[in-house]
């Protein structure tokens, strides 16, 4: 039910950006989803991509610190209070979300959006036991 | 082990009684051979018939590595330069570099003390010893190559830089003893990570490292990584080189001094006025025993205090404790006096932080600014924003804690700060430019 992202480091700095897309491109990953989270100084880009362990080994030896996490994507109907109605189900079971960002794919009629939470296990529970479709990694990495 | 059995254990009395007779040698010398000291010593009235107790010594004025430029490059020297068969510099970074010169003797003395110094530190016969100093016009490289020799063990003289080959040479060769600054050790264990090679695993049992201040904190980082004991050792080229002081390999406590050589004192580097054993000042040396260019009262400008205590290790030279900086590092930041080493010590308690590190001090609107930059490594790294900002308000407010300056601190990646082959360059002041 999981879904492999990894993260990435990046300092405020012209060029750091399209050099870790260039990275990546050129290992041939490709980049399913993508969110960027940024202070003053630095950034954290956080990607979903077909090839994680590449994608994370191809970084690290180009000297950015990587890391990998477990955030889960779950279908939202595409629709007016689409997300709103999940949201209230996870707020209702205190599950507290820590990020989330959307999905480049479609899943047939629903949207993707990915999650990350404080405890991810709990929030599975939840959402599956509401009748929220979890997506499978697997089938993620091949949208 | 010790190496001069004699002269490290001397009594007391008896290395006082020794000093006194070389310090009116060497007082007697320099005034009839050196006009700066001549010229110095007749300015303060004195001569050197007016010492009688080693106490007069502190009536003679100071030395000064400006007096050394000034003479630049062979006014100081006490001997015909025939009678000089090495000549040594600093590097000069700061102006012209100052020159020193060797005599035969001074080479056979300096070996000794490097031979003692490397005994100290717990190496013999049969060990491999790596040197890893640059050899050159820098004093490190070439005197603990004599020294290792004159003790008798394998000494490898690699100098500086090509660290890979390091690494290869360590592996291959069974390195036992690792001599460089205490940062490029770090280097040589974060680069051997990078090849693969768990430099823990190594032959390697004793590092034996100077040239740069480093922190209580920083040895428990480098006997961490590298598996090894971490010895201090200390000098300077104005004075001889590495080799004037280091610390036992039993007590791993304050740096012997080798007081048949040289006479300590600790002065208020405000007032020049000597201080008490046990307090903390300025480091001033007379060497006793040079001949190429005695130094008489060489401000050092190295922090530190003299630890009377009698030592575990039989050994009877007073001893320095670890320099905490140098009194042309200190940084006055908004009136506050700091020192590189004390923020070194606050980045190396938080776990996981990386031991490189930088400081940018800078002036907005007559306002003196500090900037830590503090490298992010996987260990520290999240991909929550929040435990990144937490780790930097942590960082800054254990800096403001001890030392009551607010600073800044910034999150760089990895390698970004300038790795050291030698000395490590831990302070960029923008305030000099303005």
């Amino acid at each position: 039910m999981k879904v492999e992202q990894i993260s990435i480091f990046i300092e405020n700095k012209s060029g750091r950006l399209a050099e870790v897309t260039q990275v990546l491109g050129e290992a041939g990953v490709n980049i399913r989803a993508l969110s960027l989270a940024d202070t003053s100084d630095f950034g954290i880009l956080r990607l979903i991509v077909d090839k994680t362990d590449l994608a994370k080994s191809t970084l690290k030896e180009r000297g950015f610190t990587v890391n990998k996490t477990e955030v889960i994507a779950v279908e939202v109907p595409d629709r007016p209070l689409g997300l709103a109605g999940i949201l209230q189900v996870l707020d209702r079971s205190q599950v507290n979300v820590e990020y989330m960002y959307a999905f480049v794919e479609r899943c047939g009629e629903n949207a993707v959006i990915i999650f990350r939470f404080d405890n991810t296990e709990n929030a599975i529970r939840v959402l599956t036991e509401n009748g929220i479709k979890v997506l499978k990694g697997d089938q993620v990495y091949s949208m | 082990m010790i190496w001069n059995d004699e002269f490290e254990t001397l009594p007391r009395e008896a290395i006082e009684a020794l000093q006194l007779k070389r310090l009116k040698q060497t007082l007697e010398k320099v005034y009839a051979t050196v006009p700066f000291y001549r010229e110095s010593f007749r300015k303060a009235g004195v001569t050197p018939e007016m010492v009688k107790s080693l106490d007069d010594l502190r009536r003679f004025p100071f030395a000064l590595k400006q007096d050394m430029r000034d003479n630049y490059p062979y006014g100081l020297f006490a001997v015909p330069l025939e009678q000089i068969v090495r000549i040594h510099a600093s590097s000069g970074t700061t102006g012209k570099p100052t020159v020193v010169g060797y005599t035969r003797r001074d080479i056979d003395m300096w070996s000794e003390l490097m031979a003692r110094s490397f005994a100290a530190a717990g190496a013999w016969r049969g060990d491999v010893i790596h040197n890893a100093y640059g050899y050159g016009l820098f004093t490190g490289g070439l005197g603990a190559h004599y020294g290792a020799e004159k003790l008798g063990a394998s000494v490898i003289p690699m100098s500086g830089g090509n660290t890979k080959k390091q690494i290869m040479i360590m592996q291959d060769f069974g390195s036992t003893v690792l001599t460089c600054t205490p940062s490029y050790s770090l280097y040589l264990a974060e680069a051997a990570a990078e090849e693969g090679v768990n430099i823990r695993d190594l032959k390697l049992r004793i590092g034996i490292f100077g040239a740069e201040p480093w922190t209580e904190e920083i040895r428990g980082e480098i006997e961490e990584k590298l598996n090894i004991k971490a010895i201090d050792i200390y000098g300077l080229s104005e004075i001889l080189g590495p080799g004037v002081a280091i610390e036992c390999w039993e007590a791993q406590k304050g740096l012997h001094i080798w007081e048949d050589h040289f006479i300590p004192e600790i002065i208020n580097p405000e007032t020049g006025q000597v201080l008490p054993d046990g307090e903390l000042g300025e480091l001033v040396i007379t060497t006793i025993t040079k001949e190429g260019i005695p130094m008489i009262r060489y401000r050092t400008r190295d922090i530190t205090r003299i630890m009377a205590e009698p030592c575990v290790c039989g050994r009877t030279h007073r001893r320095l404790q670890r320099m905490s900086g140098r009194t042309d590092d200190m940084l006055i930041i908004r009136g506050v006096n700091v020192f590189p080493s004390q923020i070194e010590s606050v980045l190396i308690n938080i776990e996981g932080v990386e031991p490189h590190y930088q400081l940018v001090v800078d002036r907005e609107e007559n306002l003196d600014t500090l900037e830590v930059q503090v490298e992010v490594n996987e260990q520290t790294f999240s991909d929550e924003i929040k435990v990144l900002q937490d780790l930097s308000r942590r960082i800054a407010r254990e800096i403001k804690d001890l030392l009551g300056i607010t600073c800044k601190v910034r999150l760089v990646e990895p390698k970004t700060i300038t790795r050291s082959e030698g000395k490590a360059k831990r302070v960029i002041d923008h305030r000099k430019d303005k």
